[in-house]
């Protein structure tokens, strides 16, 4: 291939893609080594491909410790008419047994709702669902003793799939509605109208390391579990409910996470609360690690929806109004069910001023693994059926679905209210897709596709740019707050702690240069740390994209309350005014005269100056009023384009991605190698949701594919060689964030949208444009060729008549 | 007669000699040794993130490398081997290997669960010098999963770190012919004989015969014993299923059986050949058997899984049986001294069950040749591209006289109980002119050959509509203009 293709995410440990973000970075020759702006490595790199990055099964093992088996639910629903665990406790190396009885609190590890039972008690409601745990010397001993139980269940009747429940009308939380003007007005009066229904599947965050939990039983009823999680303050927090403990005596250590992407919100709890649980009632160290397959079969997923929409517009493309009914599967509990609903709502816009609109969303109560957060937390679902309207407007009126989009982009000068009545300020999508046009070549290769199209019987070429606003803060207003601690020891060493979790995105470099830039000393001398309920209390799940905006900014808090106080000193010591006290790179200017950053410390140590200090942060701004279903609920909004081509194989639905264009704004970045490594990855794994996977569940309600052998996430190969990622350079955060920076964990997931509009493209060339592809997600293979089969003997019965 | 698991830990010797066999390498490296830097992703072989390295002493006083997924890999394949693992990479002086190196500088990891397994697998690329393109990188790590990265930066990395790959016997490595000395000291070619009983007081036992004599009298011994090859299937068993082996015998280190043999007609594989060593052979005959062998599991598997294994596991969605079933091929079977050969398609009864007697083995598989008037496609269909089991697999061959057809041999995967011959579609076929209406015909058979059945791969319409498509294609792609139907693989 063209070497020239090859990605540019900046060399580590260079400076070759900083913009500098102050101008007295002009005014010295010399930098700090690891300032925000520079694409720092990963600060675990050298670790991880050493393997000395130790997770939570890396750890040594205490002596006496025990290894829990979960036993699961082999039902999706039905009563429990009896269970005999009496050959499971007299099981070889077994130390306990517990069931919901042997609970001293309560018996839930749910986020909100109080509805998912850490043991099923009588009644189970999923095929997995955890029944009972099995403590031994081993995990294979726990194992084989659980097998020994005896279980007597009454079935009941199950609702498995989202159809099901939708003709059942078993909705698991009230229904929600948004509107925006007279929206059935503006769809009767409009000269043009479609509409159309989209199935989109759900997703297995698939991260590589498990969910794991190992619990230290500590004096006077304290425990310590180290969990894999993205939100320790939750975990503590129902450990403590599950144990009868106050909060205070329980505390969460997480030093990194084999991946998360929502995957270890609110799944890690129930495993924590039961390592905890044997610890305390053992007095033993107890491990809860899950294989693989348990591990995917006992843990929610990315919801899959059901979304029908109707558009009315004129003949430029220009919407009138739209209207969108969205139904999920929440699977048993609600568990962030209703949150994920809301933030689908807030995206059936994407990128598009809709004037009017009413949107509708059903959360479903099904048989099945409670669903949970997943990178975009329902907005990908919901701009996924926006796209396709917008594809079925442009087919409708024979254009480019790409001048439908730019039809309807909302206006860079502001006026234009989403759904929920919020102005949006910030678009710079417009641009954004003009350049990305351009830069792309979109124009050009729409010609070529269709040439090539003409040429070729079996296959066929697809083409679509799609845009991304997604809108960042949680929608929940308490969230949006963050703590940091930060210790500046003697030496000039400094110590950084806040709520935030690493899960591999970066989080912890980006804080950490945030501190090296407050203090102008090199990122070596700042001591990443592991998060823990100890040091900073009652934080936020790292989720929502918010990691960097929330704790950047409480980390910033923190290292300027020491700044300062040394400031103070110094200026009280000899005798200068404050503003004559600089910090300069590794050194601190004080009048005429420098000293080191380390010798500043140690003279403010001898006079007794306060070293260390907390951060904090709340977003400022942030509203929603259910009951009218208005308010602000983000900060600001981050953008992004993408360009994919795409060829189908119309004899067998086979599918590749050829070309990739990203164009991505991440405002002013704080490190451009992590927010590449975040938009190529979240890209990739977009990909794979839509296209090879894909989750089965066989009609007794068990899933069939709990493992990589059956469930498909990409490899290397599916990557296309042409990937061409920009970020935008003119992107700057119009709202006040941690340098002018913006969120980047979860918009580059939603790029891949272009992706599966490519390939609905390249479907309907095989009616050779004749007939609007109903393409439902994943675009496996199989649908594909079946779409296939659909549009042509639709365009030949066209023919026909 | 050995007893004792004789194998080098980095440098360092280690004898085994109180494990169960059945114990996986991962296991034992994370829980006996205490190295961690190994990771469970999957316990399946489908991840990569257990990868580590395996040496192995070659004919040449040499040392054969290669790399293989420690999760379903038992203990006693160590037996006269070297292990190396994530944990070995580092200089004396605490330096990064050149592949951590290119790892780190081109942001190579982000959660770095999967990190080791990239990186063993691109050390063993660096040391055989076998992947040095960028699709060779590609192809070379399809077998391991990252969730973060998207791969570009893991692919910038391995380009860059084994574009002049080969360094196995060179620089950088403890000197190879001492550790081969070392590795023959450790492994005096007996038999190893291993007997564990485990703290429930299970008794297991393991043999790891050397040749074909003590293979068969071995088996004849303990005729319910389990075969084990490759493992990456009976690994599972245990990994898994969780089933309790009570007798193993390996039959990878028998010489007879690691043996290809060529004439100018058939090709002949010894049940242990393993897929990478049969994949070269098997592209000669046709280019689709090498874009097959290419997608066929990934590079660990491959290593260790075998022809044999591959056949006498008589999996319904195998992918080598319908080729070789397609090309033409005969088993070759032995109990004791008793042998005899048969077709291959007659050897799979039904589901689960195959035409081999208590104690009979697979010795080899003797495969046809393409003569010059036959034509030959097969066809691997997937949700993925790589490290997937096919949804259907087809292989097909008619032979010509002119532009008749006068043998058509049309083999499928994954289309019914076990891999099977489309006898109606077949019979369509005989007498008619190469080309579009005889495949439509056979297309249209194809449909009383089979009632494949729906699962998480594929519904049963889609396959049977697949099936009939892909007789479709291998009529356009061989109808003699030399020209193929480009495959959307090609494009990119």
């Amino acid at each position: 291939m063209d070497e020239n293709l090859i990605q540019d995410r900046g060399v580590a440990g260079t400076a070759r893609q900083a913009r500098p973000h102050s101008a007295a970075r002009h005014e010295s020759r010399e930098t700090i080594v690891g300032g925000v702006a520079r694409p720092e490595p990963h600060d675990s790199g050298a670790r991880h491909v050493a393997g000395e990055a130790r997770y939570i099964d890396d750890m040594a093992e205490l002596p006496g410790t025990l290894h829990i088996y979960v036993a699961m639910s082999d039902r999706a629903h039905a009563e429990i008419k009896a269970m005999d665990l009496e050959k499971v406790r007299a099981a070889h190396g077994v130390a306990c047994v517990l069931t919901a009885s042997d609970i001293p609190g309560e018996n839930d590890a749910s986020p909100v709702f109080g509805d998912d039972p850490v043991f099923a008690d009588r009644n189970v409601e999923y095929h997995g669902q955890s029944i009972f745990a099995v403590a031994a010397e081993t995990l294979a001993l726990a194992r084989q003793a659980a097998d020994r139980a005896e279980i007597v269940y009454e079935d009941c009747d199950a609702v498995i799939t989202l159809d099901e429940a939708l003709k059942a009308g078993s909705d698991l939380l009230p229904p929600h509605e948004m509107r925006l003007g007279d929206c059935e007005g503006a769809l009767a009066k409009a000269p043009h109208k479609v509409s159309g229904r989209v199935r989109i599947g759900g997703q297995d965050h698939f991260y590589l390391e498990g969910q794991i939990a190992y619990a230290l039983p500590g004096e006077d009823g304290d425990i310590v579990v180290h969990s894999s999680t993205q939100h320790p303050s939750e975990v503590q927090h129902n450990v403590a409910k599950v144990l009868g403990l106050s909060d205070h005596a329980v505390t969460i250590e997480v030093r990194r996470m084999g991946g998360g992407f929502g995957g270890k919100e609110s799944q890690p709890a129930l495993f924590a609360a039961i390592a905890a649980l044997v610890a305390a009632k053992t007095g033993r160290p107890a491990k809860c690690r899950l294989d693989r397959d348990d591990d995917m079969v006992m843990t929610g997923k990315r919801h899959d929806f059901l979304i029908d929409y109707e558009v009315g517009f004129d003949g430029e493309g220009r919407i009138a109004g739209a209207a969108f009914d969205q139904a999920m599967r929440c699977g048993y509990s609600a568990d962030l069910s209703g949150a994920i609903a809301d933030r689908a709502m807030f995206h059936a816009d994407n990128a598009y001023a809709l004037n009017a609109a009413r949107i509708r969303s059903r959360r479903m109560k099904t048989h099945t693994v409670s669903n949970t957060a997943f990178r975009g937390f329902g907005g990908p679902q919901g701009m996924v059926a926006t796209e396709r309207m917008i594809e079925k407007v442009a087919f409708a009126l024979g254009k480019d679905p790409l001048d439908i989009r730019k039809a309807n982009f909302y206006p860079a000068a502001g006026g234009a209210l989403t759904p929920y009545h919020m102005e949006v300020t910030d678009s710079v999508i417009a641009e954004m897709v003009e350049e990305l046009e351009k830069s792309s070549d979109y124009r050009t290769r729409r010609e070529a596709v269709r040439a090539f199209n003409q040429a070729s019987p079996v296959v066929k070429k697809g083409l679509a740019l799609t845009p991304v606003k997604f809108g960042i803060s949680f929608t929940t207003r308490h969230l949006n707050q963050a703590g940091a601690l930060v210790h500046v020891y003697k030496d000039g060493s400094v110590m950084l702690n806040h709520g935030g979790t690493e899960m591999g995105q970066g989080l912890f470099v980006k804080v950490a240069q945030v501190v090296a830039e407050e203090f102008q000393i090199d990122l070596a001398r700042v001591k990443i740390t592991s998060t823990r309920t100890d040091k900073v209390p009652n934080t936020s799940a790292t989720a929502a994209s918010s990691g960097s905006d929330i704790n950047g900014m409480a980390a910033q808090a923190a290292a300027r309350t020491i700044k300062e106080r040394l400031i103070a000193f110094a200026a009280e010591a000899y005798g200068v005014s404050r503003e004559k006290i600089v910090f300069r790179p590794n050194r601190v200017q004080i009048g005429d005269e420098e000293m080191s950053f380390a010798e500043l410390v140690e003279e403010a140590y001898l006079a007794r100056i306060s070293l260390s200090a907390t951060g904090f942060y709340a977003t400022p701004g942030i509203t929603y009023d259910r009951e009218t279903a208005t308010g602000h609920p983000f900060l600001y909004f981050a953008y992004g384009a993408a360009c994919s081509e795409v060829a189908i194989d119309t004899l067998t639905g086979e599918n590749k991605v050829l070309r990739v264009d990203i164009l991505h704004e991440v405002g002013r970045s704080l490190n451009p190698a992590v927010d590449m490594g975040q938009i190529e990855g979240g890209f990739i794994q977009g990909m794979g949701w839509l296209t090879t996977e894909e989750l089965c569940w066989n009609g007794k309600g068990e899933l069939t594919t709990h493992a990589p052998s059956t469930y498909k996430i990409p490899t290397a190969n599916d990557r296309p060689d042409d990937m061409r990622i920009k970020i935008w350079e003119k992107g700057e955060s119009q709202a006040e964030t941690i340098y002018r920076s913006k969120a980047v964990g979860e918009p580059p997931l939603m790029l891949a949208i272009s992706v599966f509009s490519a390939l609905a493209d390249a479907v309907s060339a095989a009616s050779d444009y004749k007939v609007f592809p109903d393409l439902d997600a994943p675009a496996t293979p199989e649908r594909i060729l079946f779409a296939v089969e659909d549009v042509r003997r639709q365009a030949a019965g066209k023919t026909a008549a | 007669m050995g007893k004792a698991i004789c194998f080098l830990l980095g440098d360092e010797p280690r004898r085994v000699t109180d494990r169960p066999p059945t114990e996986t390498i991962l296991e034992y490296l994370r829980r006996e040794e205490r190295l961690p830097g190994t990771k469970e992703g999957c316990a399946e072989g489908d991840c990569g993130a257990c990868t580590v390295v395996l040496g192995e002493p070659d004919e040449n006083g040499g040392i054969t490398y290669r790399s293989v997924n420690s999760c379903i890999q038992f203990l006693p394949s160590l037996h006269g081997r070297q292990l190396l693992t994530v944990e070995h990479l580092k200089g004396d002086d605490g330096s990064l290997h050149p592949v951590q190196q290119a790892m780190v500088a081109h942001h190579g990891s982000q959660c770095g669960f999967c990190t080791p397994g990239f990186v063993m697998q691109l050390y063993a690329g660096w040391l055989t010098g076998e992947a040095t393109s960028r699709q060779e990188v590609k192809d070379w790590i399809a077998g391991n999963l990252c969730r973060c990265t998207g791969y570009g930066p893991i692919i910038d990395a391995g380009v860059a770190a084994l574009k002049d790959g080969g360094h196995g016997r060179g620089a950088g490595r403890p000197d190879v012919a001492e550790t081969a000395a070392k590795l023959k000291s450790l492994d005096n070619g007996a038999m190893l004989r291993i007997s564990h009983r485990d703290e429930t007081g299970r008794e297991q036992r393991w043999f790891t015969p050397r040749s074909l004599e003590e293979l068969a009298v071995t088996y004849s011994g303990y005729p319910d014993a389990v075969l084990v090859a490759g493992a990456t299937d009976v690994g599972l068993w245990v990994t898994k299923k969780r089933r309790f082996l009570q007798t193993v015998i390996d039959v990878t280190r028998v010489e007879e059986l690691r043996e290809i043999s060529e004439t100018e007609d058939a090709l002949s594989f010894g049940a242990a050949v393993s897929h990478r060593r049969a994949s070269e052979r098997l592209g000669a005959i046709h280019e689709d058997l090498g874009e097959l062998m290419r997608r066929f599991a990934s590079v660990q598997i491959r290593n260790t899984g075998t022809v044999g294994g591959n056949i006498a596991n008589g999996s319904p969605i195998g992918d080598l049986p319908p080729a070789l079933m397609a090309l033409g091929s005969r088993l070759h079977l032995r109990r004791r001294d008793e042998e005899r050969d048969l077709p291959l398609e007659d050897f799979f009864l039904a589901y689960g069950r195959q035409d081999r007697r208590r104690g009979e083995f697979v010795e080899k598989v003797v495969i046809d040749k393409l003569p010059e008037n036959a034509r030959f496609g097969c066809y691997k269909i997937s949700k993925r591209f790589d490290q997937d089991i096919s949804a259907v697999m087809g292989a097909f061959r008619v032979d010509l006289d002119g532009d008749r057809i006068v043998a058509a041999r049309l083999a499928f995967g994954g289309m019914a109980a076990t891999p099977k011959r489309a006898a109606r579609a077949e019979a369509a076929l005989i007498g008619e002119i190469f080309g579009e209406a005889a495949f439509q015909k056979a297309a249209a058979a194809l449909a009383e050959d089979f009632t494949p059945l729906d699962d998480m791969r594929a519904s049963a319409a889609y396959r049977l509509k697949v099936a009939q498509n892909l007789l479709l294609r291998f009529s356009m792609d061989r109808d003699g203009d030399g020209e193929r139907v480009p495959s959307v693989l090609e494009l990119a």
